[in-house]
């Protein structure tokens, strides 16, 4: 499969998207240069974690004015992959791709550390390989990744299993304690109601090789080939479970 | 100076505001054969400042060694480079930024970061890691915590907005940095070994390009009155010289410069750094012997009414000046333009050796460029070693009582400021952007790997500061070796360092004193384990209404794994494995964490050190670790054998240590003494005899403790301290103490 990755000024991760496609799952992929309108035939669009525009103004406010962001809609109504990760789940919340929106942690500070998340739903082409319940250990690295909704925005989510993760403890029940930012019923990712488009604050793309952070986002990447390709049974395998101070 | 100054002669008064000597002013009247303008005595008054002409410690650097087969550049550039294979080259360098973290302690430590980055990817070499070391006053003083959260929250801004992981770093307090903290920060970088660009100009008529971030007045006498001068009451007044940092702009900058480095068009380059505009392009000339002339009226401007004197002095951040090939104008200001960024011409090469700054037409500056570089004051300022050290040196251990309970030392000294877990701070740095982190912060070293290949860095900084007071010369020594040994406990081959010499007043023969033990220490130690000094900086004038901090020479040294999978974590692995002391013990407790903590004593010497022994011991390590015999591997360093083994169980595992050990001395010394070259590793049991055969070839003393094992740390009958909830503690102690 074909991915694009978007890249903002400021973007910091489209580097690691674009190896996690070439190198470690042999496909496609495309840097897609904020001022061009043309997708360049991506099936997947991913909008990477950074700083876009340096996060000046509001986190992803910016850059949902960019060319490319046209481009972006337009794939997302036709039914197209989109992947946004931190800065790009901002940046598709503030675009109005997803509900809700992100905000400062409640800490009030940066924080980067490894969390467990629990997959909520197998429903989305990046869970399509995941079982509901399954625990993946994945990094986080934001100052500004609360997730909040209104009330009744939030209800419509759960009702409608739109709530692709949650922040979990090792033991996969998602606590206080396991929340490392105050969002809102421990939420860490969502989808849209055609469920085409995810976004979580996680990132997936740090978490793909044993030597470097475990192997445990590979799997929203292998789902989405596999749901690309329909029919190929997604890879199913345990968590790992990290260890760290 | 306003606008009806411009080109105004000055007067001696002015150059004593200046901070110049009535000597200096003499001397820059006889080498002008007049008194200068005012724009020439600002030019006069950063380069030959402290911090840019080195003039007190110049003299003592040229003992430092700076060449090895691996070194492809020394001092005397923006930052450092040495071979690392695959046709690449690691490209580093520390600096302070002081005096402004502790005026102004987000800005100050962000601008800190942003300045390093930009020394590193001047030099063509895209940064790929930066770590900090950082020193601050007693955790109790009433502003530890503002500065605490200030400057670790600018240090995260800066480089996490940027895209640079922060892998490592050392956080200390000590009272003797209540009124001026340190703020050393680190960058590494990866450049083409053969395509690495220098500051030397070449090619008279070769234009002189402006680009990056426009000029304002920020800054301006940073480097002269900020950084080379003491500090006092007043000194806070002074944050307007503080500069703003804009670390999205300097993200564009950053792959710009790359991206123009990877063509032709670039003669040399030089960031706009301290003392802005005046070194960077004096500098560039002075190497390359040329002359230049500046228009300075083309600078790009932020504000209105600025003078050519604002314009030379300003440090407005995320600036550089290039030097291109004539005729590549157009191409250069195209690769700027795509990624939103200014490029000016604002003047060109000579062959004349002289700096012409010129303002709408008029001549306001012209100074011969050697005067200002080679002719800069050299100072061998007078140096004598202070009656405190001996009498600081001086410990009876008979008036030291042993503690009764040493399980409860041993939980104390884990909760205790300088050994408690750094994971408060390094959480809110972005460890993992780039997708090489191998290991983060909380081991011995960081590893990244290179990307692309097998390899792998280690990054480590190191100074022990109470040894430096109590012996500046040994403290030096160890700090080198310390480093080298948290690089060897990572599996990783020393290859060079940069230093950030932190000191009071040279003005102060105590002080210069100290400093020269320091540059001695440092090159013994250099000597003695093959690690050139490739890069580098000196603070001076590191005192608070007269008093000095402790020397602190901060080492930041780089090791390279070949294969960067056989990398080692000070962890245990599992249980069962046997644990084992490489090195020897002695009954020596001077300048411990221990005394201070415990007894409140900085008293004593330092631990001794053979530096024989330490190489040997090296050598073991590196073969036990390429012969993969080893799980893990943890330098014994503060707060000693005890603490050591608590942090091999910290690692999250719940993993244990049963260990029994032969005394023979004081419980306290045995269990909380700093002795040097030792390395406590754990190992499958099978693997024992190989292990103990390497250390006999080595003639390394080899002590069986104990195994991995249980959930406690039990040593003997000395201490039985359960991992949790001890490890709880040490996690958030440091949170705690700073009110969260």
């Amino acid at each position: 499969m074909r991915w694009g990755v978007v890249v903002f000024p400021g973007s910091h991760d489209d580097r690691q998207v674009l190896h996690v496609a070439e190198r470690i799952l042999g496909d496609e992929a495309v840097p897609l240069w904020h001022k061009d309108r043309d997708l360049k035939g991506a099936d997947c669009v991913v909008l990477p974690g950074g700083f876009s525009y340096g996060d000046y103004l509001r986190c992803g406010a910016m850059a949902k004015f960019s060319p490319v962001m046209d481009a972006v809609q337009e794939h997302a109504r036709a039914g197209g992959l989109v992947l946004g990760v931190c800065n790009g789940f901002q940046i598709l919340c503030e675009a109005g791709l997803l509900p809700g929106a992100l905000v400062r942690n409640r800490s009030l500070s940066f924080v980067c550390d490894r969390v467990t998340l629990r997959v909520e739903t197998s429903d989305t082409p990046f869970t399509f390989g995941c079982r509901p319940g399954e625990l993946l250990t994945v990094p986080i690295k934001h100052g500004e990744g609360c997730y909040v909704a209104d009330e009744a925005t939030l209800a419509a989510l759960e009702r409608e299993g739109r709530v692709v993760f949650r922040y979990a403890d090792r033991t996969g029940r998602p606590t206080a304690a396991a929340n490392p930012n105050g969002s809102l019923a421990n939420v860490a990712g969502v989808c849209n109601a055609a469920r085409n488009v995810v976004g979580l604050m996680p990132h997936p793309e740090h978490a793909v090789e044993r030597l470097v952070g475990g192997e445990d986002g590979l799997r929203l990447f292998r789902s989405a080939q596999a749901w690309l390709g329909r029919g190929a049974a997604a890879e199913r395998r345990e968590p790992t479970l990290v260890p760290g101070p | 100076m306003d606008a009806a100054e411009i080109g105004r002669t000055a007067t001696p008064e002015l150059g004593a505001e200046h901070g110049l000597t009535p000597e200096e002013w003499a001397k820059i009247v006889a080498l002008l054969g007049r008194p200068p303008t005012i724009e020439e005595l600002g030019v006069f008054s950063v380069m030959w400042s402290e911090h840019c002409s080195y003039k007190s410690s110049r003299a003592f650097l040229k003992q430092l060694p700076t060449s090895g087969p691996m070194v492809l550049q020394g001092p005397g550039e923006n930052a450092g480079a040495v071979d690392v294979g695959d046709g690449l080259a690691a490209v580093f360098k520390i600096e302070s930024h002081n005096h402004p973290s502790y005026i102004e302690p987000f800005q100050g430590a962000a601008t800190g970061v942003g300045g390093i980055l930009r020394d590193v990817f001047t030099m063509n070499a895209r940064p790929i890691a930066n770590l900090n070391s950082l020193r601050f006053g007693r955790i109790d003083h009433p502003r530890t915590p503002f500065l605490v959260k200030g400057v670790v929250a600018g240090i995260a801004h800066y480089g996490n907005c940027i895209g640079v992981p922060t892998v490592g770093g050392d956080v200390y307090f000590d009272a003797g940095y209540d009124g001026n903290i340190l703020v050393n920060a680190f960058t590494i970088g990866v450049a083409p070994a053969d395509r690495i660009f220098r500051a030397r100009a070449a090619g008279p008529g070769n234009p002189v390009i402006y680009v990056g971030s426009r000029t304002g007045k920020d800054g301006i006498h940073g480097a002269s009155l900020l950084a080379s001068a003491e500090f006092d009451a007043a000194s806070e007044e002074r944050r307007p010289a503080v500069q703003v940092g804009d670390p999205f702009t300097e993200r564009l900058l950053l792959e710009a410069c790359l991206e123009l480095m990877k063509t032709d068009h670039v003669v040399a380059i030089q960031d706009m750094g301290a003392a802005g505009l005046t070194s960077s392009s004096l500098e560039m000339a002075g190497r390359g012997g040329l002359g230049i002339v500046l228009d300075i009226d083309k600078v790009p401007l932020r504000e209105e009414g600025m003078t050519p004197y604002d314009c030379l002095l300003s440090e407005s951040q995320e600036r550089m000046l290039l030097v291109v090939k004539k005729g590549s104008e157009g191409a250069v200001r195209a690769i700027f333009a795509r990624w939103d960024l200014e490029a000016a011409v604002i003047g060109e090469l000579t062959d004349d050796g002289i700096f012409h700054g010129r303002w709408r037409g008029r001549e306001v500056c012209r100074l011969p460029v050697t005067a200002l570089t080679d002719s800069a004051p050299v100072y061998r300022r007078p140096a004598e070693e202070p009656a405190r050290i001996e009498e600081m040196q001086r410990l009876d251990l008979a008036t030291v009582p042993e503690p009764a309970d040493l399980t409860q030392t041993l939980a104390t000294l884990l909760e205790s400021p300088n050994l408690c877990s750094r994971k408060w701070v390094y959480r809110q740095y972005d460890q993992l952007t780039g997708g090489n982190t191998v290991v983060r912060p909380g081991a011995d070293a960081a590893v990244v790997r290179i990307d692309g290949t097998r390899r792998g860095l280690a990054l480590t900084v190191d100074c022990n500061s109470r040894y430096c007071r109590l012996d500046p010369y040994l403290g030096a020594v160890i700090a080198v070796v310390e480093a080298a040994r948290n690089l060897i406990a990572v599996g990783a081959r020393p290859l060079a360092l940069s230093d950030c010499l932190n000191y009071g007043s040279p003005e102060k023969p105590d002080v210069m004193w100290e400093f020269q033990q320091g540059i001695q220490g440092i090159r013994d130690a250099c000597l003695s384990l093959g690690t050139p000094v490739v890069s580098g900086n000196v603070s001076f004038y590191n005192d608070t209404d007269g008093r000095s901090i402790p020397p602190t020479p901060t080492i930041a040294m780089v090791g390279l794994l070949d294969d960067v999978e056989a990398h080692l974590t000070p962890w245990w692995k599992a249980e069962g494995d046997v644990v084992v002391l490489l090195g020897r013990t002695r009954e020596e407790l001077g300048g411990t964490e221990y005394l201070a903590t415990v007894h409140g004593l900085v008293r004593g010497a330092p631990p001794w050190i053979d530096l024989e022994a330490e190489k040997r011991l090296h050598r073991l390590c590196l073969t036990a670790a390429h012969e993969r015999l080893l799980r893990s591997a943890h330098d014994v360093g503060e707060g000693g054998l005890a603490v050591a083994l608590a942090e091999c169980s910290f690692g999250g595992a719940g993993l244990g240590v049963r260990v029994a050990l032969e005394r023979g001395m004081r419980a306290d010394a045995l269990l909380f003494g700093e002795s040097q070259s030792r390395m406590l590793v754990s190992l499958r049991r099978r693997h024992l005899g190989r292990l103990r055969d390497l250390a006999r070839r080595e003639d390394v003393p080899f002590t069986l403790l104990g195994e991995v094992r249980g959930h406690s740390i039990s040593i003997g009958d000395l201490v039985d301290l359960p991992i949790e909830p001890a490890r709880e503690r040490w996690r958030r102690a440091l949170e705690r103490r700073l009110g969260g």
